[in-house]
């Protein structure tokens, strides 16, 4: 089928201007893994502010210039840079883009049968946008008043008044959305279009319907933010008043815009975006551990139609959830009821999907391999997660825990030991796929053990503070009493962290050792039965040397009577 | 059936879904298109509900130039899916003259649109006066910015992607479909901006 001289193209069109999935998807994944790694190191550097308020950045404090950290001691201003760019690089330009642009791109088109994405062209568009956003992000730390600082979620009155940096991080935006918009296209249309024949919606692997309802998400979700984007920049370029009320004051003076606009506004629109955004963290992950799960407990998924309908489920309801992110702003009582209802029910298909999970590991014969350690550690963490959301969803009890530590302890134990660890999982479950080598088991154990120890490290405590009050973004958090108490605590986390920082070694010599010394092995070394791992390893351009058919469902694992414990998709109709 | 990239349904409908993989994409294209404009008219309502007065549009806008412009418009439409009916009956011709015509009154829609906004500058009514100029511009503009691209993307398909035509019709004519779904986009937009911003 495929037999064009994918060989003969010069180097530059194979591996950088590329239009073949498997490369785009290799691309955002390094992309994106440097930038999950870029990000944190924001937050290594931040997290001495915490434990040591005040105290001068040993070893590599001297190294930042005066508009940073004077004698090596951090300024405010600076610390906020790291908080708000933290926030966005892992969000914008770390998760989504190695979850959905990587793996989405490398594994969807190899499980549903592909040659490649619908439209190979605008594959390549989405990255390069992706990669424009990027480098315009990573500038803003060097134009005057360094980069944004009004968070992730670019709050205005505040955000319209910063400096310079916010206008870039629009501008960074603008490239992000428009990269993820043709990225979601492609998504729906080959999902929709180009599955191999026999390869119905219901004999679909659980990773490609994640991925489907991720690129809805996507595609509606992600417009409203380029709206209020557009907005926001015209309130900083052209000085309208969108976000600007009335008689505001700025530094003791009256503000001299025209007035009338809402601040309101922006979050109504900004959170109707990043509450499905947060699913985009999720369903991926999600994606990925169901596969790993069923492929390693050599059974099949437990309540696969469970699984798919509650899949669904989430992917409408979490339109309707954004405003219990604003249960403090006054929107009123009638708004914040209706949102309560709305996220309490939001909250039953993930508990759905978290026990048909627990519940596959039931009577299998479990394969502790790498990535199944990371997928098994996925459910107790994304379950710490997701039920210390439920309090945040009831108003009563979010008056107290909103923009506190509380919050930050959820939504980093759904996306750190949640999401990131599903990640990791799937590098180590596809790497032979992708490159014909296995990873290291032994680096790969040391790396999720300490992994494991350490994000807990850092994470639990965070709750323990934010029930005694602590808020979140305090550049100095000694200076308020109530926090005193729980001060030791931020020295556990901070040392946790870097203790996390180190490590991500084992897995950084690992990934790259591993590309040229990792034992080899043949095009299935997993033993798994969906489509990807029928094709060579590493896949050639076109993917499948003839057009595979379909003729069972995705996760025949152990059928009484078959010679072997799993089979595959593509074995004809009665095969055993 | 299939390109040499071995992508199939470029040219003729998946027997299921009865499209195009181009015709599939560019619905998905313009249901994220709804969500954007849709996000800025919740804002024209917010703020409006929000706002102590709110200008009567009819009263400080140009109504007859809207008029004409929602007329220029209306007729590009029509001249877009004589364009495609052209191809469908084999005239290229015919298509090339009534392509010719769609990004004409484009164009001719863009020059009402700046003499307007040039009126509006010299009585020194910019973005900056208030909320309502505020959306007023923001809205024209990123409509106006739409059909900018409307027009780019089918001057294309006149010149230089109309080479395709003779290398593979279908393709061709699905391309100058999904042309023409989003150029009716683009204009049913501008029916809704003229009533909201101008009349209501
Ligand atoms: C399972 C049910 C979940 C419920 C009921 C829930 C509920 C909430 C609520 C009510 C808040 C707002 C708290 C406040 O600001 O006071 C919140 C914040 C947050 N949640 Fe969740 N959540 C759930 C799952 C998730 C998942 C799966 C993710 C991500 C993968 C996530 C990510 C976030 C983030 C990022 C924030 C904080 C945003 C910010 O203020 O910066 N949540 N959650
Ligand atoms: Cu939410």
């Amino acid at each position: 089928m495929s037999e064009h001289a994918s060989h003969d193209l010069p180097f530059w069109r194979k591996y950088i201007f590329s239009t073949d999935h498997k490369v785009i998807g290799i691309q955002y994944l390094i992309t994106g893994l440097l930038f999950l790694l870029f990000g944190f190191i924001l937050m290594l550097i931040l997290r001495w502010q915490l434990a040591y308020p005040g105290q001068p950045l040993p070893f590599i404090g001297h190294l930042f210039p005066e508009s940073q950290m004077i004698g090596g001691i951090m300024l405010p201003e600076f610390y906020y840079q790291l908080g708000a760019m933290h926030g966005t690089i892992m969000v914008f330009l770390g998760v989504v883009p190695v979850a959905v642009g990587g793996f989405g791109n490398f594994v969807m088109p190899l499980q549903i049968g592909a040659p490649d994405m619908a439209f190979p062209k605008l594959n390549m568009m989405s990255y390069w946008l992706y990669f424009i956003g990027a480098v315009i992000m990573i500038a803003s730390f060097f134009v005057p008043g360094g980069a944004a600082q009004s968070g992730w979620t670019s709050y205005p009155p505040l955000s319209n008044i910063a400096s310079v940096g916010q206008t870039f991080w629009l501008v960074g935006m603008a490239f992000m959305i428009n990269s993820s918009l043709l990225g979601s296209i492609n998504f729906i249309t080959t999902i929709i279009q180009l599955r191999a024949p026999g390869l119905t919606f219901n004999r679909l692997p659980f990773f490609v319907w994640a991925q489907f309802v991720t690129s809805f998400l996507l595609l509606l979700a992600f417009p409203p933010l380029m709206a209020a984007s557009v907005m926001q920049l015209m309130d900083r370029v052209a000085h309208t008043s969108f976000f600007m009320p009335t008689g505001l004051v700025v530094n003791g003076a009256l503000s001299s815009v025209s007035g009338g606009g809402s601040p309101l506004l922006w979050q109504h629109l900004f959170w109707f975006l990043a509450h499905p955004e947060v699913y985009v963290l999720i369903l991926p992950a999600m994606g990925i551990v169901g596969e790993i799960i069923a492929c390693n407990t050599r059974k099949p998924l437990y309540g696969y139609k469970a699984l798919v309908y509650s899949v669904i489920y989430i992917g409408v309801l979490s339109f309707v959830v954004w405003a219990h992110h604003m249960f403090l702003t006054g929107m009123g009582t009638t708004m914040s009821a209706f949102f309560q209802v709305t996220t309490m029910i939001i909250s039953i298909p993930s508990v759905v999907i978290l026990t048909t999970f627990v519940l596959s590991l039931w009577g299998g014969s479990i394969r502790f391999s790498v990535p199944m350690l990371f997928a098994l550690a996925f459910l107790p963490m994304f379950g710490v997660g997701g039920l210390t959301g439920l309090p945040l969803g009831l108003a009563t009890a979010d008056i107290h825990l909103h923009d506190t530590y509380y919050v930050i302890g959820h939504f980093h134990y759904v996306v750190a030991p949640g999401t990131l660890f599903a990640l990791f999982a799937g590098v180590y479950y596809w790497f032979p796929k992708a490159t014909g080598r296995m990873m290291s088991d032994k680096l790969g154990r040391i790396h999720f053990f300490l992994s494991f120890i350490f994000m807990n490290g850092i994470f639990l405590p965070m709750f323990i503070m934010g029930l005694a009050g602590v808020s979140r973004r305090l550049y100095d958090p000694t200076q308020f009493a109530h926090n005193l108490s729980t001060q030791p605590l931020n020295v556990v986390m901070s040392i946790s962290a870097w203790l996390l920082g180190l490590s991500q070694i084992p897995f950084i010599i690992n990934f790259f050792g591993s590309i040229f010394r990792g034992k080899k092995v043949d095009n299935n070394p997993w033993k798994a039965t969906t489509l990807e791992w029928t094709a060579p390893s590493p896949p050639p351009h076109g993917n499948f040397a003839t057009e595979p058919h379909v003729h069972r469902g995705p996760y025949e694992y152990s059928v009484p009577g078959a010679k072997q414990d799993f089979i595959p998709q593509s074995a004809p109709e009665g095969a055993r | 059936m299939s390109g040499d990239s071995g992508i199939r349904y470029i040219s003729h409908p998946h027997p299921v879904t009865g499209v195009t993989n181009s015709k599939l994409g560019i619905w998905c294209f313009l249901a994220s298109e709804v969500m954007l404009f849709g996000g800025l008219f919740s804002a024209y309502i917010l703020l409006r509900m929000g706002a102590a007065s709110w200008p009567e549009g009819s009263a400080i806008l140009n109504v007859p130039l809207a008029t004409l412009n929602t007329m220029i418009l209306i007729t590009s439409s029509v001249t877009m899916v004589m364009s495609w009916a052209s191809l469908a009956l084999k005239d290229f011709k015919k298509y090339r003259w009534f392509m010719a015509v769609t990004i004409l009154l484009g164009l001719a829609f863009l020059v009402v649109k700046g003499f307007e906004y040039a009126h509006k500058f010299e009585h020194h009514h910019t973005p900056s006066t208030n909320t309502f100029y505020a959306i007023y511009f923001t809205l024209t503009g990123l409509h106006g910015l739409h059909v900018l691209g409307g027009i780019l993307v089918n001057t294309y398909f006149l010149f230089p992607g109309s080479a395709l035509w003779k290398k593979d019709p279908d393709q061709f004519m699905g391309r100058i479909e999904a042309a023409g779904l989003y150029w009716h986009f683009v204009d049913l937009v501008w029916i809704f901006l003229f009533p909201v911003l101008y009349l209501l």
